[in-house]
């Protein structure tokens, strides 16, 4: 079964086409997308740096994580609220864009593994014997965070 | 020479035009802008969420910042060098855009708020560094910083999408005076 369907009634919805009409709301829209972003990236680093090795190494992992995590779980919905009206805007576009769908299993991934492997990682204090694991976790996470950026921004010159 | 024959002789260089029309090279130094903005952003705004008491209470302010502001500094130079690039791919229209100026004086202001806060209210972060909520000029510092990135941010973001440009008219007198825009021929 195709998806193109859904991603033509996700473009011809009344809020996609709102978006289109107007000269501003897509960039202010966007804007606030880059703001979830910045956020996300900030979130992410304090912790995925601490694993690395190369930021806050005094702090136990599981207190930064523990006051990370409410700020990355709020960008993450600023992200989806932003980013769901952007993509109805143009959804048919998306649908042939392959940075879009880059994005789109990167995003999957990285939530997946954020939510159970890293949360567990972090939590838990696994990595205090174990630095390598720790290492392992951030590189994971930064990759796919990076093919989310990637997708992201090509998306839009695509 | 004005400004803004300045820009316009900018403009009319072949390796302005050159990365103006390049199919990947403004492409790519833009996203390495907004990349290295992702983390220049995150990493300020982790630390102005700390100079707030908002966030990792329990780590002393002063480590926060010493651990993240190297990473601070290196997303600004890349910000920087790369901005410039994509500020000779399109000179005068930037000179003119609206939202670039107003970037540029949200950056001026979030610059003169760096350096107060470094400068008169971090120094004396001794007394305050291990609270959980550090005093008022450090929050305020914070707020201001956040609410002036926050600006300098979605100020960039709108300089793509400039509704306000010279070569649009009509726009309202204000606009016209406000990004030396002479409109001389008119859609009038």
């Amino acid at each position: 079964m195709s998806l193109l369907p859904f991603f033509q009634w996700c473009y011809q919805s009344q809020i996609g086409e709102g978006i289109r009409e107007s000269t501003w709301l897509f960039p202010v829209i966007e804007a606030f997308h880059l703001l979830g972003l910045g956020l996300t990236v900030g979130a992410v680093l304090i912790v995925d740096l601490r694993l690395l090795g190369v930021g806050l190494s005094r702090q136990p992992v599981a207190q930064l994580s523990a006051g990370a995590e409410p700020w990355l779980l709020g960008s993450l919905t600023l992200m989806f609220a932003s980013g769901t009206p952007l993509f109805l805007s143009e959804a048919t576009k998306c649908y042939y864009s392959f940075p879009f769908w880059v994005k789109m299993t990167s995003l999957f991934l990285v939530l997946l593994f954020t939510f159970t492997v890293r949360r567990r990682v972090t939590r838990t204090g696994l990595t205090s014997d174990r630095p390598l694991l720790g290492r392992f976790t951030a590189l994971i996470s930064l990759g796919l965070w990076f093919g989310v950026a990637w997708g992201g921004r090509w998306i839009g010159f695509s | 020479m004005s400004l803004l024959a300045f820009f316009g002789w900018l403009a009319d260089l072949p390796w302005s035009i050159d990365l103006h029309e390049s199919q990947y090279a403004y492409s790519i130094i833009e996203s390495i802008h907004v990349w290295t903005m992702a983390v220049f952003f995150g990493s300020v705004v982790m630390f102005d969420l700390r100079l707030l008491g908002w966030t990792m209470r329990k780590v002393p302010t002063s480590e926060v910042l010493d651990r993240l502001l190297p990473l601070t500094i290196a997303a600004f130079v890349i910000m920087v060098v790369s901005g410039t690039l994509l500020f000779f791919a399109i000179p005068l229209r930037s000179y003119q855009n609206i939202f670039f100026r107003g970037k540029m004086l949200l950056l001026l202001l979030a610059g003169l708020n760096v350096w107060i806060f470094h400068s008169r209210v971090f120094p004396k972060a001794a007394a305050w560094d291990v609270e959980g909520v550090p005093p008022r000029a450090a929050r305020l510092a914070g707020a201001l910083s956040l609410l002036l990135w926050i600006g300098v941010v979605v100020s960039g973001r709108m300089i793509a999408y400039n509704w306000f440009d010279c070569d649009r008219q009509p726009q309202p007198d204000i606009i016209n005076f406000l990004t030396s825009c002479v409109a001389t021929e008119s859609g009038q």
